[in-house]
C-alpha cells in the first residue's frame, strides 16, 4: 500500500516539475518574442498556455485522488496540499504569459530598446520561477527563501520602469500608447514574479509545515 | 488551545516483572478534550491507559514509580481510595462487556454499588446516562430487555452509558470502536465529541483516521517511550519527531 502511495507521490512531483518546465518555456517564449521582435514565438504561446491549463487539471485530479484514497497525513499531506496550491500559481503564470503574448500579437508590440530594464526584469522572473520549482523538487528551504527575497528585486525593477516611463512621457520622447503598453507588459512580469514567490512559499511549507505569517 | 490540566503524569515508569513497559513518561492531559494514544502494538498504550485509573494494580508483579496527579492529587499516594479513583476515572473496553441482565440493571449497577438505592434517583441516573451516551431514544422502551440482545454498536454505547452512570470526570477508552462498523464507529466518535463538554476522554486507537478526526491532543508511544505529544493537528500535519512522521505516514519499520 505504502509502496503504491510512494509511487503516486513521485508521479505527482514529476507532473508538477513538468508543469513548471512549461511555465519556464512560456516565459522564454514571451521574453524572446518581445526582446527579439520575434512574432513566431508569441504565436506558439496559446497552445502552450492550453497545455499548462491541462496540466493543472491533471495535477488537481491526482491530488484529489490521493486525498480521497490515501488520506495523507504529515509530510505527505503537506506535499499534496502544497502541490494543489502551487498549480494555481503556475497556471496564472501560464495565463499571464499568454496575456503578454496576445499584446505582442495584436499590437505587434516589441521592445528592442536598451533604456528600460525589461530584459533584466524578464531574466529575474525566469530565475525566480525556475528556482522556486527547484526548491520544491529538492525540498530546499534556503533556495525557497532566496526566491521570496528576490521578489523585492523585481519590484525594484518595476519601480525603475515606472520612473523611466514617466520621464519619457514628460520628455515627450515616445508614443504615449506605446509607453502605456510597455508599462502593462512590465506589470505582467512583476505579477509573474509574485506567483513565483508564492510557489516558493508552498515549497517551503511542504518542508516546514509553516506558512508565512504563522 | 487554552486548557486546564486534569491528569498530570510525571516520570512514570512501569515494570511487568523485568519488562520495562513504560519509560519515564511525562505529560499533561488537558481537561474537556479528547486525547488519543497511538503507537504500534505492544508499545504500552493500554498499559499507560490502565495506570490512569490504577487498573494495573490488579496485575501481579507490577512495579510503578513516578506520579500521576488527578486534579493535583497523586492517585498513587498511600492513603488514596482506589475505588474512588475508578469512580472518577471510568474505563470502556475494546469489547462490550455488559452483564447478562437488563439495560436498566446494567446502567444502575455502578450507582448501586456506590450505595444509591432510591428508585427515582436511579431512574434519573439511568435516563441521564443513556442520553449522554446518545442511545436513550433507541432503548427507552426496552429498558427491561436483556442488554446482550442489542447490536455490538449499541452494546458499546450502553457500556459508555454504564461508565457515565457513576458520573466520572474522565472516560478512558481502549480501542472501543475497533470491533464496530463505520456507522456505529461514527456514532461513538460523535458521542465522544459531545462528551467533551462534561468529560475528558482519553482513548487508545489503532485507527489513524479516527485519531485525525476526533483527537484534540495526541500522544505517540514507541517501545514504552512517549515519543511525541501535541495537538492532533500538529501530530498529523507537522510531527516534529521523525519516528512520529514515519509511524503516522505508514513508513514504519
Ligand atoms: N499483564 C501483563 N503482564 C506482563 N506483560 C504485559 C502485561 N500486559 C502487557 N504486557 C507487556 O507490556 C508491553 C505493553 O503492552 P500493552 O498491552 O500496553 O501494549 P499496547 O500498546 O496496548 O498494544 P496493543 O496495541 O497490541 O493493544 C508489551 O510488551 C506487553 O507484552
Ligand atoms: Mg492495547
Amino acid at each position: 500500500m505504502r509502496e503504491a502511495f510512494d509511487r503516486e507521490l513521485e508521479q505527482l512531483k514529476n507532473e508538477v516539475a513538468t508543469m513548471g518546465m512549461y511555465c519556464e518555456r512560456a516565459i522564454d517564449l514571451v521574453s524572446e518574442s518581445l526582446l527579439e521582435a520575434n512574432m513566431a514565438k508569441a504565436q506558439d504561446m496559446p497552445e502552450l498556455s492550453l497545455e499548462i491549463t491541462h496540466k493543472e487539471r491533471e495535477i488537481e485530479s491526482i491530488c484529489l485522488r490521493l486525498l480521497l484514497k490515501q488520506q495523507p497525513v504529515a509530510s505527505d499531506l503537506r506535499l499534496v496540499s502544497a502541490s494543489l496550491k502551487m498549480v494555481t500559481d503556475l497556471e496564472r503564470i501560464g495565463d499571464q504569459s499568454e496575456d503578454v503574448a496576445e499584446i505582442i500579437r495584436v499590437d505587434k508590440f516589441f521592445y528592442t530598446g536598451q533604456d528600460i530594464p525589461l530584459r533584466r526584469m524578464a531574466e529575474a522572473v525566469r530565475k525566480m520561477v525556475s528556482e522556486s520549482l527547484d526548491a520544491f523538487a529538492k525540498r530546499d528551504i534556503q533556495l525557497a527563501q532566496s526566491v521570496i527575497k528576490y521578489d523585492d528585486i523585481v519590484d525594484n525593477y518595476f519601480e525603475d520602469v515606472k520612473r523611466l516611463i514617466v520621464e519619457k512621457i514628460k520628455a515627450q520622447d515616445c508614443d504615449g500608447e506605446y509607453l502605456l503598453t510597455l508599462l502593462m507588459v512590465c506589470k505582467y512580469f512583476e505579477r509573474i514574479a509574485d506567483h513565483a514567490s508564492n510557489v516558493a512559499r508552498w515549497a517551503e511549507f511542504a518542508v516546514t509545515g509553516v506558512r508565512e505569517g504563522e | 488551545m487554552d486548557t486546564k490540566t486534569i491528569i498530570d503524569v510525571e516520570k512514570l515508569n512501569l515494570w511487568y516483572g523485568d519488562h520495562h513497559a513504560l519509560k519515564d513518561i511525562s505529560m499533561k492531559i488537558p481537561a474537556n478534550r479528547i486525547t488519543a494514544l497511538i503507537g504500534p502494538s505492544g508499545c504500552g498504550k493500554s498499559t499507560f491507559l490502565r495506570t490512569i485509573n490504577r487498573m494495573n494494580d490488579l496485575v501481579e508483579g507490577v512495579k510503578i514509580t513516578g506520579s500521576i496527579r488527578y486534579k493535583g492529587e497523586d492517585i498513587y499516594a498511600p492513603n488514596v481510595d482506589v475505588n474512588n479513583v475508578r469512580k472518577n476515572i471510568g474505563m470502556v473496553f475494546q469489547k462490550a462487556n455488559l452483564f447478562p441482565m437488563s439495560i436498566f440493571d446494567n446502567i444502575a449497577y455502578g450507582p448501586r454499588t456506590h450505595g444509591i438505592t432510591n428508585k427515582a434517583k436511579l431512574n434519573e441516573i439511568v435516563e441521564r446516562s443513556l442520553k449522554d451516551a446518545a442511545i436513550w431514544d433507541e432503548v427507552k422502551d426496552r429498558l427491561k430487555d436483556n442488554a446482550l440482545g442489542f447490536s455490538g454498536g449499541q452494546q458499546q454505547r450502553l457500556c459508555i452509558a454504564r461508565t457515565l452512570a457513576v458520573q466520572p470526570d474522565i472516560v478512558l477508552m481502549d480501542e472501543s470502536t475497533s470491533a464496530l462498523d463505520p456507522i456505529s464507529t461514527g456514532k461513538i466518535e460523535d458521542l465522544c465529541t459531545r462528551l467533551k463538554e462534561k468529560y475528558t476522554v482519553i482513548m487508545v486507537t489503532h485507527n489513524m483516521q479516527q485519531a485525525v478526526r476526533i483527537s484534540d491532543y495526541c500522544a505517540f508511544f514507541l517501545l514504552g517511550d512517549l515519543v511525541e505529544f501535541g495537538t492532533g493537528e500538529q501530530i498529523f500535519s507537522n510531527p516534529q519527531n521523525p519516528k512520529t512522521e514515519a509511524y503516522v505516514t505508514g513508513r514504519f519499520g
